[in-house]
């Protein structure tokens, strides 16, 4: 079989690539854009601005989502900011750099020439969310302010207070509705996409539930668009919303769209601590709070005294110990392992023992509570909240947890996948981030994806292929709409025992303790016995009640954790494989003192994984890495 | 973090669908941990309903961060609970009392239907925004971000306004069911900032007059909207609105329909 995986990097320099590449792309002349319709799927900051900026284009685009509005979208719970390189703030920051940074972030595990696209359009991103007139934080003489942010030495990071997801995506959602209002973009709500309708080798349209009425719809298009964001609830407990799912990407998968380096999950370091079982989720507090923040767990063992008892030199500032040019703002990876660290040496603080302080009794001395209240006000107040702790008077605690993906389904420079026509955006897809995602970059990989590539890429993809036309009575939309009823036909008749929840939580356990912030190969393999088994059951014994007809939440989440239970399976594979740790995948076999040691020799590649049938093993392909402008180099924050 | 437990009893309304005939249920709700968020409260009632093979109470509900605005119901009369500038996942259990007896409602406007049991259907809030609620700039020819100065003092009233997140508690506290304080948000958002002048007074027309069209109430300004907001929007808003749409109804100017030379 031929090799699908041509990642069709443009050829010159890393500089000038993209400019290249867009002279060199074909066009679609304005009378013929709007005979073209485009299907987005998803519709937070990378299919809002998709959609928005396709349609301004004059294409028409049918955008869906699973909520009842786009603004609900994850992308708003984003708290922390976006970066970009403008150097306003004069200290060294360029376009080349954050290309360097990210690509270092990312422990050299992503393609060059797309992280150097991203870093070239992180400047027009700023310009356009201030010209759509989001409330970015501001100086006294009106210019933009900005801040620093875990893994980087210059403040290239814009914010909106907290709350810098939620505006991001209030400016694309408005762009959108604009385009709503002026019809060049159809909207559908409450929607879900359950399958890709391939026709001719080419991604045709999709079908979809109308989650109010329980109607299996078909959609049709020249083009598709993934913009279903991340796949970290896979765990159960994460930072993720309770609708995230991988459905819509594990259905184009297993339409044929290679999913690549699944096993790179992102683990935050600055999470509030499990409380209970009945816990459904974990909060995230921004990583913003260690510009100001100190983190620290007592030095002796067992040490149970209250935080603001235990004197300085009884503190083991273990960041700032350990990396002394990062500091406190060392990468996510890096953070989250040592923190699991200080547990596992049984200096945790919580009764739990999973828990570190971090602590701002230094910063508020400096600067005053006034200041502090100023930035991190709203995450102050959500801590108290949640905990009933006030965190002026004492540390917050915090404990790592599963928050970003940075797999997801392959896509070369164009973000399009093996499926020819379907694209895939934002968090959905592999690209830019490597083995791990440093702050303040998600943001940014979304709206570039959204605004500055695809309206691109897809013009070059419909501009230079023949399309048939196409219609939803053809054999294959009817064929893979009866697939998905008779996928839940097959869901509802179980009537099993046990509640979906039960399994997502089950699943969850495993995939947290043998795929999570350390993974080896006993845990792996052991996992792999023990996710065959829960799909077994889940599929014997899972008890939906009520009927497919009309809203049905329990129907839903059947669907979702069926696909995380075969992404799950998946993610261990993928781990196991890699015998090296890089960025998020950390194989406790390879390590240097606690560091991740790399294998460069043997895994400088993509691993994109093809689905070969139902209970077949998926297929390992590889996609190899080249490094010719940051050179490969062993990752330290020392 | 108390690690207490307490027990409660619900009375929650359930209707099957917008057609059906809805009527209060009560449950109870057995050893719920203090430290749990009212949401996760009902998850573990849903979760002994499904068991014993009834149909799990079906609410709206999402980030479950206080940011997203998709959940939301009225607990004993007021919107997203008791606690003041709370979203009702960010309500936790340690604010209620062992052995209360709590009446768990949706919220209830005319520009709101029904959907199922707490589930409503506020999606008349996109319309308003789709009507003016964006500056119409298109994308990829922006000015460096820079030259468009803004006062500090300005933007941070935007961005308080700006946090509106759309849950439609407003609504339900008002006893005209008023979109207004919603409505006000966005338009004191971008009437605030230079990027929203050129489009400011038809902005204001059509969001009000998008308002009304969606079946919402008139504002009486009795304040409602502002106790039970959990971003804590300021009545303010409401006036700066008034003020836009009189402004703008009154110079208003006929388009013209001249087309180009060329």
């Amino acid at each position: 079989m031929a090799n699908k995986l041509d990642s069709k990097i443009p050829s010159g320099n890393i500089e000038s690539k993209w400019t290249n590449h867009k002279f060199s792309s074909k066009l679609v002349n304005p009378a013929n854009k709007r005979k073209h319709s485009i299907i987005v799927v998803g519709t937070g900051l990378a299919g809002a601005s998709a959609a928005a900026s396709l349609g301004e284009l004059g294409y028409k685009v049918k955008a869906f989502c699973v909520h009842e509005s786009p603004r609900r979208a994850h992308s708003v719970a984003a708290q922390g900011g976006i970066n970009a390189a403008k150097n306003y703030q004069n200290d060294g920051d360029s376009v080349y750099r954050l290309f360097y940074d990210t690509v270092k972030g990312g422990d050299f595990r992503a393609r060059e020439a797309n992280v150097h696209r991203l870093a070239e359009v992180s400047t027009n991103i700023i310009d356009q969310m201030v010209a759509q007139g989001v409330p970015f934080a501001r100086e006294y003489g009106g210019t933009l302010s900005n801040r620093s942010f875990g893994g980087a030495q210059v403040s290239r990071t814009f914010y909106a207070r907290g709350q810098t997801g939620q505006q991001l995506l209030l400016g694309a959602y408005s762009e959108m509705m604009r385009q709503v209002d002026a019809k060049t973009v159809d909207l559908y709500n409450r929607r879900e996409m359950l399958d890709v309708v391939v026709i001719d080798g080419k991604a045709r349209g999709i079908i979809v539930r109308n989650l109010l009425t329980g109607e299996i719809e078909s959609h049709e298009a020249d083009a598709v668009v993934i913009a279903s964001g991340g796949y970290s609830n896979v765990f159960f407990l994460s930072t993720n919303a309770m609708n995230c799912a991988v459905t819509a990407a594990w259905k184009a998968h297993k339409r044929g769209a290679y999913f690549a380096n699944p096993c790179y999950t992102q683990i935050h370091p600055t999470c509030i601590p499990v409380h209970g079982d009945n816990q459904s989720k974990l909060t995230l507090m921004s990583e913003s709070l260690r510009n100001d923040g100190r983190v620290w767990v007592p030095k002796a063992v067992g040490d149970k005294r209250h935080p603001n008892e235990i004197p300085e030199n009884e503190r083991d500032y273990y960041l700032e110990r350990i990396y002394p040019s990062f500091g406190n703002l060392a990468p996510r990876d890096v953070s989250s392992r040592q923190a699991k660290y200080r547990c596992d040496e049984g200096r945790g603080v919580n009764e739990a023992g999973k828990a570190v302080y971090l602590d701002f009794a230094d910063a508020i001395k400096r600067l005053g509570e006034d200041k502090i209240s100023e930035r991190y006000g709203n995450l102050f107040d959500m801590y108290d909240k949640i905990t009933g702790q006030n965190p002026y008077k004492q540390p917050m605690m915090i404990y790592p947890a599963p928050h970003y993906t940075m797999g997801g389904l392959w896509v070369d420079y164009n973000l399009e996948s093996t499926i020819p026509g379907l694209f895939v955006a934002g968090e959905a897809n592999f690209s830019d981030h490597g083995a791990n995602r440093l702050g303040a970059s998600a943001l940014m990989q979304g709206l570039a994806d959204g605004y500055f590539v695809l309206p691109y890429t897809l013009g070059n993809y419909l501009g230079g292929t023949k399309l048939e036309k196409v219609a939803t009575t053809h054999e294959a939309f009817k064929a893979a709409a009866h697939g998905v009823k008779e996928e839940i036909t097959k869901m509802m008749n179980i009537k099993g025992a046990r509640t979906v929840d039960s399994f997502h939580k089950e699943l969850g356990n495993v995939m947290w303790e043998y795929c999570g912030m350390g993974r080896n190969e006993a845990g792996l393999k052991k996992a792999l016995q023990e996710i065959p088994k829960i799909k077994e059951e889940f599929w014997n014994n899972v008890r939906i009640p009520g009927d497919a007809n009309y809203l049905n939440v329990e129907l839903e989440k059947a669907g979702r954790v069926a696909d995380f239970i075969e992404l799950g399976e998946l993610m261990c594979r993928d781990a196991l494989e890699r015998n090296e740790s890089c960025g998020g995948h950390y194989r406790e076999e390879y390590q240097v003192d606690g560091e991740a040691k790399r294998d460069d020799e043997n895994f400088c590649h993509v691993a994109a994984w093809e689905y070969t049938g139902d209970n077949k093993l998926s297929v390992r392909h590889q996609e190899e890495l080249t490094f010719e402008n940051v050179h490969l180099a062993t990752r330290s924050y020392k | 973090m108390s690690g207490k437990n307490i027990n409660l009893t619900l009375k929650v309304w359930r209707q099957k669908g917008p057609k059906d005939q809805g009527a209060f249920a009560e449950y109870q709700a057995k050893n719920v941990s203090e430290d749990a968020s009212f949401l996760e409260m009902l998850d573990a009632v849903n979760e002994e309903l499904v068991a014993k093979g009834d149909m799990p109470i079906a609410f709206d509900h999402d980030c479950r961060e206080g940011i997203c605005g998709t959940c939301g119901f009225v607990i004993d009369g007021e919107a997203h609970g008791p606690m003041k500038s709370t979203t009702v996942c960010q309500l936790h259990m340690r604010n209620f009392n062992d052995g209360a007896v709590l009446t768990i409602e949706p919220f209830r406007a005319k520009a709101f239907p029904m959907i199922q049991d707490l589930m409503v259907d506020r999606s008349a809030l996109d319309r308003v925004i789709s009507s003016g609620g964006f500056i119409s700039t298109n994308t990829g020819n922006a000015v460096d971000a820079n030259a468009i100065l803004v006062p500090k003092a300005d933007a941070d009233e935007a961005m308080s306004s700006a946090t509106c997140i759309g849950c439609g508690a407003c609504v339900a506290a008002c006893k005209n069911a008023s979109a207004a304080l919603f409505t006000s948000a966005k338009i004191s958002h971008m009437a605030l900032l230079p990027q929203g002048q050129v489009e400011r007074k038809e902005r204001a027309m059509r969001m009000v007059g998008a308002m009304d069209a969606e079946g919402f109430g008139a504002c009486t300004t009795t304040g409602a909207c502002e106790a039970a907001c959990p971003k804590e929007i300021q009545l303010t808003n409401i006036s700066r609105m008034n003020r836009e749409f009189f402004v703008a109804n009154v110079t208003k100017r006929e388009k013209h329909k001249d087309g180009g030379a060329g």
